[in-house]
């Protein structure tokens, strides 16, 4: 199961997380107003593990019906959940946040299960973001008065969310605590290849006793998402997802009153100079495009390595690469995980053959892959022009693209030479040089001398087609407030 | 210009007036204008009926003067607004008089109009500098890293200046744009394009670089469409538009996802909050490890 | 073997182009090289990974006794326990090597006669390294000559902090020369180099200089060995035999303790220089209590049962 075959007598035996932690039931409802209900028109979808294929659970699947029985059950929430004392609204969130660390190996369990990451991500990085953004905002709600959006700011109403599958319970962390903290109610759309920790969230609201119809959970596809985006009750609209999507739901919301924050896809460069720290840069660059099997949108999936030391640079990261560990996500020593799905594999599988056919220079590691299960080898492309796709398109896979540059000022416009603006690195010791260079990029998140870091407290989000809107931070709770 | 205020012994010398694009001051690319007339249908002048190709070459202009204003400090930037505030004041008896006659105000009113858009021009100018320190700031992260988000501008704005206000509106939606960085396109408000259009000879002639500002007067609708699906627009204000118009642009600005302010009611006799500022900025967040200084107290 | 690698030759020449040589090399980000450390330190090392990992750290154990109070009494049960660690299990490996003070060696070495555990003394006016050259040299000379097999060197960290990387070379090469055939570690008291920048060059200058090891430490400052320390070393290491061929192998010494911590260092050790390290001819622990420590994890991997502090014996 690992990458390489490994002839020292060091071999990591197996050190799989228990399952046992985790108690999946044969079948999951919608989560409206407190109850779990079966869809109106009683459909049901399955929810796979990527690693293995195996079947976990049924779940009830969101129709439009279903939509407005929920939004219904949202605004009638609403009244009394946005007439709260804020101090009394960050209490449920704080007992949720502490309900979720009581919680977080099952939790970290059932995500790598539904999802297919390492146990390693889930657990050192899913779970604490998770707890920390509930924790961040529930000691906003009843600060409000002070956010310098002036004085009693008000919430909008009912937020209808729709989040992605390559951080489920992250993402709905995002979506969820910022909304109730400002006194929304909220209908969730968890994606459809990752429904389950939505669904067990909806049970620690249970717990936490939050008031019904505060938070609905509605598992189901991209009609479900878009008959809550029209629906003519929701006063919020926010979405993590593709750019394709993003648009359609910006031309849908257009001419309405609703608000609506997007954070899309990107194409994030990861510019290596000649003077950086080159171990750190290495493990940056690996953190960059392979966390999360490069299922990230803020991945750093083009490297731009300056060309004086492109040769050293790409022996190293060659070398590094040969030491990841592929295979079973619940094994604790599991660096690379499974593909989220079927099609997201086959897309990946698409794109890298294109990146071959326009002659890109394909190299993956010595690489046994399961049988069973969606999984790609960790791949670099060298030889990589801005005019190839592999350059220029988001890939959303384990796959970075190696194009070099010459000086400063040609990196920062090769960075910059892109419809997204996402995330960017920086690798120098030469403090004037990333002060500079970060001024310059065109990008919302910028990472100097490391990469894909998280805070609750950091505001994220793209420019250009990226998106728009930052979640995270004071400047997160503006998408949820009447400002 | 009117037969009221021109009853002297000479003959006037008309203005032609033209549109303000790139610093310059060209004709409409179409050649066609069109005629404006006061409030009682009176001619005042022939106005530019300003084409597509010239909402392009404004587009062109304003991405060119895009890295020079956002590059130039937030202090120099606040100097040149300040400086158009003080060329106005300057020519405040020319603007009451356009005012007055595009508006249908009295002429103590109009003054009161041009007063409060010089006073504008101050009040973005000291804005210049202090917003940065308003939405942005250090982020208390729980790891050892500096991390800091700032304010940057959008980029290039297309802005539907208000059809009601001709002045006072249009200065109230474009100063707050420029004053953060961003250069803009305006079209002028159809039915009352010239205060827009002598707006222009101020800002040419107060330190405002070339294609900061540019100014396109003719047929909203007609202008808008290919400004607001420009791929290479970033953001649109929509507040001349009605609601079937802001629809449909709306729907256009997807195309590259510009950011869009929806039309909405606004009194510009109002000091104006920061919303207008922040509507046209992205948020830069900036991360990178502190580590620690030596041995003591740390693992270096 | 010529003390400096043939391809660095030129950087030795003088001052200045050692001096360039070193502060050219790359950077080092403390966060970055401490978070990557700490990931490898959440590695599972369970069952017969973990069977193989504390035999190999107990045959790269240098079963240490640097005291004052140091007795030809104290150091013959050190020798007899760093032949048989473990009396109730002959399967047990013996440990790499006793260290011990240059007045001990011979002591030491009659202790481990017969077996293949190598004495190893520090010398170099050890720990502070304050003493004149000759000084150094005589104590280098007295330990060789009492039969050590390995000479744990001090560098002179005043020199090296003052910038005088000449001086601290011309010291290593001194040194090497007098040490003979016996392998010489060089010690850098890294918790006194301060920074990480420090430990690279300090690193580079001990290979350039024909260290046979490199060492973090004297176990007799407040910072000792880390997994961060230790592992911007193996990447020098790793470094310097892809660019001249030369192997050189890697001890941490001071602060490890426990088994889990010993089972991370060679899990550095495995995913940075590599498997070629994964032997005690390359890398070594400068530990005392670390053995019983991996002595009573053994026992309980062979019964099942947690063993106990009266279940191995105590120096």
């Amino acid at each position: 199961m690992t990458m390489e075959k490994r002839s020292s007598a060091f071999e990591y035996a197996p050190a799989p997380e228990s399952r046992s932690v985790v108690d999946i039931a044969p079948s999951y409802g919608l989560f409206i107003d407190g109850e779990f209900t079966e869809a109106a028109d009683g459909r049901v979808f399955k929810t796979v593990s990527p690693s293995t294929e195996e079947v976990l659970s049924e779940v009830a699947r969101a129709g439009a019906e279903d939509v407005d029985r929920a939004v219904r059950a949202a605004r009638t929430a609403f009244v009394k959940w946005s007439a709260l004392p804020g101090s009394e609204r960050a209490k449920y969130l704080f007992r949720i946040a502490r309900i979720i660390q009581e919680r977080s190996r099952e939790l970290a369990v059932l995500e790598t299960l539904d999802n297919g990451k390492p146990i390693k991500e889930t657990r050192d990085a899913d779970l604490p973001l998770v707890a920390a953004h509930f924790f961040y905002y529930a000691g906003w709600a009843d600060k409000l008065d002070h956010a310098g959006f002036g004085a009693d700011p008000r919430p909008l109403g009912v937020a209808g969310q729709v989040i992605p599958w390559n951080f489920p319970l992250l993402m709905l962390a995002w979506k969820i605590a910022p909304a109730l903290a400002t006194g929304n109610t909220v209908v969730l759309k968890p994606a459809e290849t990752t429904p389950l920790s939505a669904l067990f969230f909806a049970d620690i609201c249970r717990q936490a006793g939050l008031p019904r119809g505060v938070v609905n959970i509605l598992p189901g596809y991209g009609d479900a998402g878009a008959a809550l985006v029209e629906h003519p009750d929701v006063n919020k609209v926010a979405f993590t997802g593709s750019t394709a999507v993003g648009k359609a739901i910006a031309r849908q919301v257009a001419g309405s009153h609703k608000k609506v924050t997007l954070e899309l896809g990107g194409k994030g460069a990861n510019i290596v100079f000649d003077d950086a720290p080159v171990d750190q840069a290495v493990e940056g660059i690996v953190s960059g495009i392979f966390f999360n099997q490069g299922q990230v949108c803020c991945a750093g999936s083009r490297l731009l390595v300056q060309e004086s030391i492109q040769d050293e640079l790409l022996d190293s990261l060659k070398r590094r690469l040969s030491t990841l560990r592929l295979g079973d996500p619940l094994d604790k020593n599991t660096d690379i995980g499974a593909i989220n799905s079927a099609e997201q594999l086959s897309r990946i599988t698409s794109l890298v053959e294109q990146g071959e056919s326009e002659g890109a220079e394909r190299w993956s590691p010595a690489c046994e892959l399961p049988s069973s299960g969606y999984w790609f080898a960790p791949t670099l492309f060298t030889n990589v022009t801005q005019a190839h796709t592999i350059a220029r398109d988001e890939i959303f896979g384990p796959v970075l693209s190696v194009l070099s540059f010459r000086t400063p000022d040609e990196a920062v416009a090769k960075a910059n030479n892109s419809q997204y603006g996402l995330s960017a690195g920086i690798w120098s010791e030469k403090g004037s040089r990333i002060l500079a260079v970060a001024g310059k990029l065109r990008a919302g998140v910028i990472w100097s001398n490391t990469f894909n870091k998280f805070d609750p407290t950091s505001p994220f989000g793209g420019y250009k087609e990226s998106g728009f809107g930052r979640e995270g931070g004071r400047h997160g709770l503006e998408a949820y407030l009447d400002v | 210009m009117s037969e009221k205020s021109e009853r002297t012994a000479r003959l006037s010398v008309f203005k032609t007036y033209k549109l303000y694009v790139g610093g310059k001051f060209p004709r409409s690319e179409s050649g066609r204008v069109y005629e404006v007339t006061d409030s009682k249908g009176n001619w005042l002048a022939n106005a530019p009926l300003a084409s597509r190709k010239d909402a392009r070459d404004a587009v062109v202009a304003a991405r060119k003067a895009f890295g020079g204003w956002s590059g130039a400090t937030a202090y120099n930037r606040g100097q040149v607004l300040y400086r158009v505030a003080e060329m106005l004041e300057g020519r405040r008896e020319q603007f009451v008089r356009e005012v007055a006659d595009a508006e249908g105000l009295s002429k103590s009113k109009a003054a009161a109009v041009v007063d409060a858009a010089v006073d504008r021009w101050v009040w973005y100018a000291g804005w210049t500098d202090k917003i940065a320190q308003v939405v942005g700031g250090a982020n208390p992260v729980a790891g050892p890293f500096f991390n800091l988000s700032t304010p940057e501008p959008t980029g290039v704005v297309t802005v539907l200046a208000p059809q009601d206000s001709s002045f006072l509106g249009l200065v109230s939606v474009i100063a707050p744009v420029i004053a953060t960085g961003n250069t803009v396109v305006v079209i002028a408000s159809e039915r009352s394009p010239l205060p827009a259009l002598s707006l222009g000879e101020v800002l040419a002639t107060s330190d405002l670089p070339g294609g900061v500002v540019n100014v396109l007067t003719g047929r909203t609708a007609e202008i808008a469409a290919p400004l607001a699906s420009h791929q290479d627009v970033n953001a649109i204000d929509l507040a001349g538009a009605d609601a079937e118009l802001a629809r449909e642009l709306e729907v256009a600005a997807a195309d590259n996802l510009k950011r869009v302010v929806r039309p909405q009611a606004v009194d510009h006799w109002e000091t104006p909050g920061i919303e207008r500022l922040t509507a046209f900025l992205e948020t830069k967040t900036v991360w990178h490890p502190t580590g620690a200084l030596g041995a003591a107290g740390s693992s270096y | 073997m010529p003390t400096t690698a043939p391809a660095f030759r030129d950087v030795t020449a003088s001052d200045s182009t050692l001096r360039r040589f070193l502060h050219g090399l790359p950077g080092v980000d403390a966060v970055g090289l401490e978070s990557r450390a700490a990931a490898l330190g959440t590695r599972s090392i369970k069952t017969t990974a973990k069977a193989y990992a504390i035999d190999l750290a107990i045959s790269m154990v240098d079963l240490t006794t640097l005291e004052g109070a140091d007795t030809p009494g104290k150091v013959r049960a050190l020798g007899a326990k760093a032949v048989r660690p473990d009396p109730t299990d002959r399967t047990t490996p013996a440990t790499a090597a006793v260290c011990v003070y240059p007045d001990m060696v011979a002591t030491a070495k009659e202790a481990v006669a017969g077996s293949a555990v190598k004495v190893a003394s520090v010398a170099t006016a050890f720990p502070a390294g304050r003493a004149a050259l000759d000084v150094k040299l005589a104590d280098v000379r007295d330990a060789v000559a009492a039969g050590a097999d390995e000479i744990d060197m001090v560098i002179d960290r005043g020199a090296f902090l003052a910038g005088h990387y000449m001086k601290v070379y011309d010291e290593i090469t001194a040194v090497k020369e007098v040490s003979g055939d016996a392998r010489l570690k060089v010690i850098f008291e890294t918790g006194e180099l301060s920074t990480y920048d420090n430990i690279r060059r300090a690193s580079w200058l001990g290979m350039l200089a024909g260290a046979d090891f490199i060492k973090t430490s004297t176990g007799k400052v407040a910072v000792n060995a880390t997994p961060a320390n230790t592992l911007l070393m193996l990447e020098a290491v790793r470094d310097f035999r892809a660019q001249t061929g030369i192997q050189i192998g890697v001890k941490p010494a001071g602060g490890i303790r426990t088994t889990k911590d010993a089972v991370k260092f060679l899990v550095l050790v495995n995913e940075t220089a590599g498997e070629d390290w994964l032997d005690n001819h390359w890398f070594r622990f400068g530990a005392s209590s670390l053995l019983n420590d991996l002595l009573m994890q053994r026992q309980k991997l062979a019964t099942g049962r947690y063993s106990g502090p009266d279940y191995v014996t105590v120096d």
